[in-house]
């Protein structure tokens, strides 16, 4: 049986049947593309499992990470993760403040020391002194590395997080950097997305607590199981992109189809992300579905690589002025060199 | 700033550049020429239809020495076709032109890409061995025909490893593709890859002369 202080228990005490969590570890294994046994283990390790204790740092954000999770379409998700671990800090959804609240935090990171988790969504301003963005009179910069010291390991939830993201845009005014670019001693872990999808989220987290460790991850710090395909690949559009059919604009006759949107800018096959398999409030969409391009919010520094509605295959400036200069340029050179082979020739012809 | 964007900004920009400056000198540095006087009486009036006329006549085998040449020629017609195909049809690359000139037309099903560009890579490596077996042309061969053969291939078979997700990731390969390409901007002016232009400069300007001489084209 459930030892009363085992996540198993706690479950239970919450009203989540048997049936709930078992479902919720079959579903988080599959999306994991783990084996059929991991589910068994999963459920066994999470049973007896004690809370993960987080620590969750806002910065430099939107919230939008925060309410993709809270407000995600599946109400057990959101229960399923929030018995899972034990939130001990996060000044947007906790009853506490000021005082109180920084007070939390420091006593959740001294009953845990070396054993909780970080989560932080938002990048870290740095320019003058990190002042851009304070939490009690902290600067994110100092608020992070303090308690990234006695965390166990760090998950970068959202681009801004992961890669610095919209305040790391250019001109990025605030100096804004990702965890990774200030941490270097702690295993972590970058979910992107602009917010990330709440399910990829709740399955990391689940892997964290039932195995003690990252899962495997992508060249770019993003587990694998989520991130390791392109929108492209597993968009159901891929095969009007194979046969050459388009949607020329938002609502031509190619749109009302449901034709690939490749020539109106998506970023699709460039963009690693599971939107296309796990989708969006449910598995009801994603913005591909709904009629609009991939963005590539989950890839590094998505806001600077050109519009979002200039195809891959255009040239990211505008090049015409350079090419007629260096036209321009080029007929001067050869009418000099023509000129001046004119000279010689009647030269030679004098000569003769 | 990753290699994708720099193949697609200052990459592409810079071998524009350079692709602009040398094709305008060179067009310009042989068109402006002074040309020899011809005091012969012209036996036709007009010679821009020999000219026409040259161009196309020697853009085919001539009979007598068809059993010699005709292995060359073909493969020489299969890559120029299949090149044609795989740079104009490809919904892409298509977008790439539109993107630079505002032009647009349709596009090929992506199949048939894929078999023209398997093709093309196939002749082209065809022609590289034909050029390294043959004797005389192998001696006749220098650093420029090689690199020209490079710069052609390259952007072929990175191109189709980008569709087909082979030996990097697509991100990787879509730049190293470009890269190519830009290679191939570069190159193009200088070396020998210039005939694509320059071959209808020496015909034409050979044809006009036979027709004003009257000579059998």
């Amino acid at each position: 049986m459930n030892e009363p202080n085992m996540l198993g228990a706690s479950l239970a005490r919450s009203g989540v049947s048997r049936r709930s969590f078992l479902k919720f570890c079959t579903a988080m294994a599959s999306l994991m593309a783990l084996p059929p046994s991991a589910a068994y283990a999963m459920v066994d390790a999470l049973n007896r499992a004690q809370r993960q204790s987080v620590i969750w740092l806002s910065f430099q954000e939107c919230t939008g990470c925060v309410e993709s999770l809270t407000r995600s379409f599946d109400p057990t998700l959101e229960q399923m993760i929030f018995e899972m671990i034990s939130l001990d800090y996060q000044h947007t959804l906790q009853a506490a403040s000021g005082e109180a609240a920084e007070s939390a935090r420091e006593q959740a990171m001294k009953a845990s020391y070396g054993k909780y988790l970080l989560i932080v969504d938002g990048s870290i301003p740095t320019k003058d002194g990190g002042v851009y963005s304070t939490v009690a009179g902290i600067s994110n910069y100092d608020m992070l590395v303090e308690t990234a010291k006695g965390a166990a390991a760090i998950v970068a939830v959202g681009t801004c997080s992961a890669y610095g993201g919209i305040p790391h845009a250019n001109p990025n005014p605030t100096g804004a950097v990702a965890v990774s670019d200030i941490i270097k001693d702690k295993p972590i872990m970058n979910v992107p997305g602009c917010p990330p999808i709440p399910s990829v989220i709740a399955g990391v987290l689940a892997y964290f607590v039932t195995y003690g460790k990252l899962p495997e991850l992508d060249h770019i710090g993003r587990p694998k199981v989520f991130f390791a395909d392109t929108i492209h690949d597993r968009c159901y559009r891929r095969p009007f992109y194979d046969q050459g059919k388009f949607a020329k604009t938002f609502d031509d006759e190619g749109a009302r189809n449901g034709w690939c949107l490749y020539e109106l800018g998506c970023k699709g096959p460039t963009t690693y992300n599971a939107c296309a398999t796990i989708k969006w409030n449910g598995g009801v969409s994603f913005p591909i579905e709904s009629g609009h391009g991939c963005l590539g919010c989950s890839e590094p520094n998505f806001w600077d690589k050109g519009s979002f509605y200039k195809p891959l295959p255009v040239p990211l400036a505008d090049n015409a002025p350079a090419i007629t200069a260096a036209a321009v340029g080029g007929i001067a050179v050869g009418t000099v060199a023509a000129v001046i082979s004119r000279k010689h020739q009647s030269d030679i012809s004098k000569e003769k | 700033m990753d290699l994708l964007q720099f193949a697609r900004g200052p990459a592409l920009t810079w071998a524009f550049v350079i692709f602009a400056f040398g094709m305008t000198w060179r067009l310009a540095g042989i068109l402006l020429l002074k040309r020899r006087p011809d005091y012969s009486e012209p036996r036709n009036a007009v010679s821009w239809p020999g000219a026409i006329k040259l161009i196309v006549t020697r853009s085919w085998p001539r009979r007598e020495f068809v059993h010699r040449t005709a292995f060359g020629q073909t493969l020489g017609y299969i890559f120029h076709i299949g090149l044609a195909i795989v740079v104009f049809g490809f919904a892409p690359h298509i977008l790439f032109f539109k993107g630079m000139t505002g032009l647009s037309w349709p596009s090929l099903p992506n199949a048939a890409i894929y078999l023209s560009g398997a093709i093309t890579v196939g002749a082209l490596i065809a022609v590289l061995g034909r050029r390294l077996t043959h004797p005389v042309l192998r001696l006749l061969s220098n650093f420029d025909d090689y690199f020209s053969w490079f710069v052609t291939f390259t952007p072929v078979v990175t191109g189709m490893l980008a569709v087909a997700h082979l030996g990097a990731r697509y991100e990787t390969l879509l730049a190293i593709h470009i890269l190519s390409v830009a290679l191939l901007l570069v190159w193009f002016p200088f070396g020998k890859l210039m005939h694509a232009t320059l071959v209808f400069v020496s015909r034409g300007s050979t044809g006009a002369l036979f027709e004003r001489k009257g000579a059998s084209i």
